[in-house]
């Protein structure tokens, strides 16, 4: 079970939170003329990285707020949290190098 | 290949089991292969079996990271059914459970198909209504599957809490006599030994590392034994789909979670049908051994960790001891995760990917293990033409751009 630090109330259980989806994706606003493969990459096609990324989470039973998680998908070590609007640091990747499996 | 028979267990037992020959080789890998398949879980073991039986493919390889059916093939909970909701599914799937209903003599391998039946259990007016409906949605698709009242599901599902004051009331259910379940290691080694039989070569221990690619088309495959020329490549590496695409410069439109499941210690046989309960989020079976085997939903985050939430796991078990308060002293044995390849509208891929020469089987998520023969199948039939079969066209990677979607999550609710 994951312990994930809220950025508005620190640390709560896993199960008070969901994913949803990769952070950073940013919707087409071209859409007189935007192509179906453009827009389905946008809609659909995914990194599902093996690794570190960054992801959208909701903390949907407690305060509600989404934010951002640099997470692991091996070891499911969760590396920082930032809230919404921020970008994460320049460096993020090095910083998430560190000593996972 | 040495058949297996009566006969032949007979003249073995004589010399005390120790004159069988192996099931399959273990030959080193060569420089150049017609097709290289990769991944040897069952629907890559069917894809090259297929190749070489119906195609003519005389020079395949199998290459397989770990060892043969050692993901998700060798981790399911073994469920086989068709009784999907849409046309395109219910002929999929169909002819899947066909293949299944003739593989141990197809393949010469007993491959323990028990269609003790499935039933999908109704615990309230709107799952009745609900589910006649998609009864006769199948009934159009030909799919056999009957009614069943209340009373009917307490004989076949034999202990289930049928008091009117229970968590998930009995209302009726629906039964499809021919699901039920099969041996998931004896499909990948049924396979296994009839494609190497025909001259496949299986190659364990060997992970894919990267394509060579000139001018979009494929040309070689990179492998920790060695690289390999090919204008043939046939992807069916389920979870880690989107490892080998970014290896190929693709993307798909797929998410890798955890799948749990699990076993009780085994017991005296209680009931022989999978029960299945969308509201309970469980579904339910005994292994041959007699272990009660339960599944549920996903961990519902992406991961590429064999594990499983231990909260996932607590869930499903409440379910069961909500259907079944019988088990609820019953001790479990053991629990695992398989990682699955979730698509956006629970249908497979299988076909073209942006790659010429290189072709897809993916996107089966919770339950592609039914659709081992046809998933292998279709997806040797469109390397062989460089062109879908009728009954993979409708499941190509073009669906997410035309919109032209499958969306099964309403026929099954739940993963298996
Ligand atoms: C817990 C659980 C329960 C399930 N229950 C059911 C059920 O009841 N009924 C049902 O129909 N389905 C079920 N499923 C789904 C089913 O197991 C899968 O859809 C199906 O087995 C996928 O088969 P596959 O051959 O495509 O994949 P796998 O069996 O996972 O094979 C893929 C293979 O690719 C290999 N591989 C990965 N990367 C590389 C690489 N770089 N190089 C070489 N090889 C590589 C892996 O080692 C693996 O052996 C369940 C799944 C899980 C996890
Ligand atoms: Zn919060």
């Amino acid at each position: 079970m994951l312990k994930i630090s809220c950025p508005w109330c620190f640390e709560r259980s896993e199960e008070e939170f969901v994913f949803g989806g990769p952070s950073h994706l940013a919707r087409p606003n071209n859409n007189d003329e935007i192509s179906d493969k453009k827009w389905a990459e946008y809609l659909f096609m995914r990194d599902n990285v093996k690794g570190v990324s960054l992801e959208r989470w909701g903390h949907v039973h407690g305060c509600g707020q989404w934010f951002n998680m640099a997470r692991d998908s091996v070891s499911h070590k969760i590396h920082f949290t930032y809230k919404m609007g921020e970008q994460p640091p320049k460096n993020w990747q090095s910083i998430c190098g560190g000593d996972d499996e | 290949m040495q058949g297996y028979s009566l006969l032949s267990l007979a003249r073995n037992a004589i010399s005390h089991h120790e004159g069988w020959q192996k099931a399959w080789r273990s030959p080193e890998l060569k420089a150049e292969y017609d097709v290289v398949v990769v991944g040897g879980g069952g629907h890559g073991l069917a894809t090259a079996y297929y190749l070489a039986k119906e195609h003519g493919f005389k020079n395949i390889a199998v290459v397989e990271a770990g060892w043969i059916g050692g993901g998700n093939t060798g981790r399911n909970t073994t469920v086989v059914r068709s009784n999907y909701l849409f046309p395109q599914s219910a002929e999929f799937y169909d002819f899947s459970l066909k293949l299944f209903e003739e593989m141990s003599s197809e393949l010469n391998f007993n491959v323990m198909l028990r269609q003790a039946g499935m039933v999908t259990l109704l615990h309230s007016r709107h799952d009745v209504e609900v589910m006649r409906r998609n009864l006769n949605a199948m009934h159009m698709n030909g799919v056999d599957s009957v009614w069943l009242d209340a009373g009917e599901v307490a004989d076949i599902a034999s202990g289930i809490n049928m008091s009117a004051d229970a968590r998930y009331p009995i209302k009726g259910g629906i039964l499809q006599k021919r699901g039920g379940v099969a041996r998931h290691d004896g499909v990948a080694w049924g396979y296994a030994r009839a494609a190497d039989a025909l001259g496949v070569d299986i190659i364990q221990q060997c992970a894919v590392t990267g394509f060579d690619i000139k001018n979009g088309n494929v040309c070689g495959v990179r492998t920790q034994k060695g690289n390999i020329k090919t204008k043939k490549v046939a992807v069916a590496v389920a979870g880690h789909s989107g490892v080998l695409a970014e290896m190929a410069g693709f993307r798909l439109p797929i998410t890798s979670m955890a799948l749990q499941a699990c076993v009780s210690q085994p017991l005296k046989p209680v009931f022989d049908a999978v029960v299945l309960s969308p509201a309970a989020g469980v579904y339910i079976s005994q292994s041959d051994k007699g272990e009660m085997v339960m599944g549920g939903g996903l961990d519902m985050y992406p991961s590429y960790a064999q594990r499983g939430n231990v909260h996932t796991l607590e869930q499903v078990i409440a379910g069961v001891v909500e259907l079944f308060p019988n088990l609820s002293r019953v001790k479990l044995m053991r629990q695992w995760a398989g990682i699955v390849d979730i698509v956006h509208d629970s249908s497979p891929i299988i076909g073209h990917t942006p790659v010429a020469g290189m072709y897809i089987n993916c996107g089966f998520g919770t339950g592609g293990f039914k659709a081992t023969p046809a998933g292998g199948f279709t997806l040797a039939h469109t390397v062989a033409h460089d062109k879908p079969h009728k009954l993979n066209e409708a499941f190509s990677l073009k669906r997410f751009e035309t919109g032209a979607f499958i969306d099964e999550m309403g026929a099954a609710g739940i993963s298996h």
